[in-house]
């Protein structure tokens, strides 16, 4: 098997809290999960969205952070080793004449598994793009929302657009590297690191950079080949930048994506699930979370690990056919805590 | 109360609004297209709205919160609010709001 092929017992797609919560469902049930996430961490929403934001509705947690709630998840599935495959795009999902589902990212990693779980939440999360006309035209040549490769942009004239960590961060990153580089953002305030902000304009007094408060508003140049920018500063007239790379930095956004070709049946953007499996049209295809729907769904965390608990019953009837599944408490069982590694722990 | 609302086809849409209820709930829950997606924890920026020229001043001031949260929006202007950041009370009662680009589900 080549080494970008894994095969496990679950695949789920989307690590936010209820994706990790089911990985212990599931392992409570001696089933084995892999994980594939855009994002460079777990979380989701709660990591990416608002790490720092209260949340209140946890049950016997009072108030928690997304960011604690992340933690904490992260904290409980780890008896359970679940593998994670991060900033990664789940994108093809086929059917072996085996019965097992084989699923493909858009880094080419193959993972193959009986049990499919989609807890993607509100889609996949990508780059917002800004209100440009013919932006498409730019974009993979000129305009990018993100560094793969800081080489690819040595010697060219950069313009970044934003102003949180992401532009500061390659405005720095990128400066030296580059015949000219500028930044392009609405106000002359940032939300980033003060650090990086004051560094920033230390190139600016030093003619190392420009900065831009404007606008962007148009795109010049033509076969994808970028050679101006037009930047409107506030009551002020336009005027136009040269460059021949835009990199725009405007946050995260969520998108349905390629689940959308997977053949599953759905309704307004979300997967119709029964509510005792959480099974989707299609058998050995599971979702849960706030990418699911059926009648009184509730977008919330807890409606999600619920959703998950009752996921992994119908998985293990899929994954162990021959076995029985015994339903046991933490509490008491011990060959649960043996499996959580607390054997001997309790009284 | 009521808050009217213009959606993107250019539709007005009177609304009932609730004391306490943020504008942004109160358009999710009439389910006019607004994706709000991180739920009004001023994280996302993705419940952009215009706020028409007679009410502009009637509002809380825009706290930095918001203002940085902006940077995330598409077409800001100066008339640029984020509507899971307006709280509704009695003086409220009539605002008129435009859902901006940039936030549809």
């Amino acid at each position: 098997m080549n080494k970008n092929t894994h095969e496990t017992d679950v695949i789920i797609i989307g690590a936010g809290p209820v994706g990790l919560f089911a990985v212990f469902e599931l392992g409570l049930l001696d089933m084995k999960a892999h994980l594939v996430d855009i994002l460079d961490k777990p979380g989701g929403q709660c990591a990416e969205l608002y790490p720092e934001k209260p949340i209140y509705d946890i049950p016997a947690f009072p108030v928690i952070t997304g960011q604690e709630l992340t933690d904490n998840l992260m904290a409980q599935i780890e008896p359970f080793s679940p593998t994670f495959h991060l900033q990664q795009m789940a994108e093809k999902l086929e059917k072996l004449d085996n019965g097992k589902w084989q699923l493909t990212t858009d880094q080419g990693t193959v993972l193959i598994a009986p049990v499919i779980v989609i807890a993607a939440g509100g889609g996949s999360f990508v780059p917002k793009k800004p209100n440009i006309p013919n932006l498409e035209d730019f974009e993979g040549t000129s305009v990018f929302y993100a560094v793969r490769q800081m080489d690819q942009f040595k010697g060219k004239n950069v313009l970044i657009a934003g102003g949180g960590d992401s532009a500061l961060d390659w405005c720095l990153n990128l400066q030296p590297l580059t015949q000219s580089m500028a930044l392009v953002h609405r106000r002359a305030d940032f939300r980033a690191a003060p650090d990086s902000v004051s560094k920033m304009m230390g190139l600016v007094s030093n003619k190392k950079m420009d900065f831009h408060v404007a606008d962007i508003k148009e795109l010049y140049g033509f076969d994808g080949r970028l050679n101006s920018v037009m930047v409107q500063p506030k009551g002020e007239e336009a005027y136009q930048v040269p460059c021949d790379t835009l990199l725009a930095f405007y946050g995260l956004t969520m998108k349905l994506g390629p689940i959308a070709d997977f053949g599953l049946n759905f309704d307004k953007n979300l997967i119709p699930v029964d509510t005792e499996k959480f099974e989707t049209s299609t058998a050995g295809i599971f979702s849960i979370g706030d990418i699911n729907t059926y009648p009184g769904k509730l977008k919330l965390i807890l409606s999600g690990f619920h959703e998950g608990a009752l996921m992994a019953q119908q998985a293990f009837r899929i994954v162990y056919p021959d076995k029985k599944l015994r339903f046991q408490y933490t509490t008491s069982s011990t060959s649960l805590q043996e499996k959580l590694g607390v054997e001997g722990k309790a009284e | 109360m009521k808050i009217y609302v213009t959606d993107p086809d250019g539709k007005e849409h009177a609304l009932d609004a609730l004391e306490g209820w943020r504008v942004m709930e109160i358009i999710k829950d009439y389910e006019l297209p607004l994706k709000a997606e991180c739920g009004g924890a001023c994280c996302c920026a993705t419940c952009h709205v215009y706020v028409h020229e007679d009410w502009v001043d009637k509002l809380y001031d825009i706290q930095d919160e918001e203002e940085d949260m902006l940077d995330e929006a598409m077409d800001v202007k100066d008339n640029s609010r984020l509507s899971c950041q307006i709280l509704m009370s009695e003086e409220l009662d009539g605002l008129k709001v435009t859902i901006a680009p940039g936030t549809e589900p």
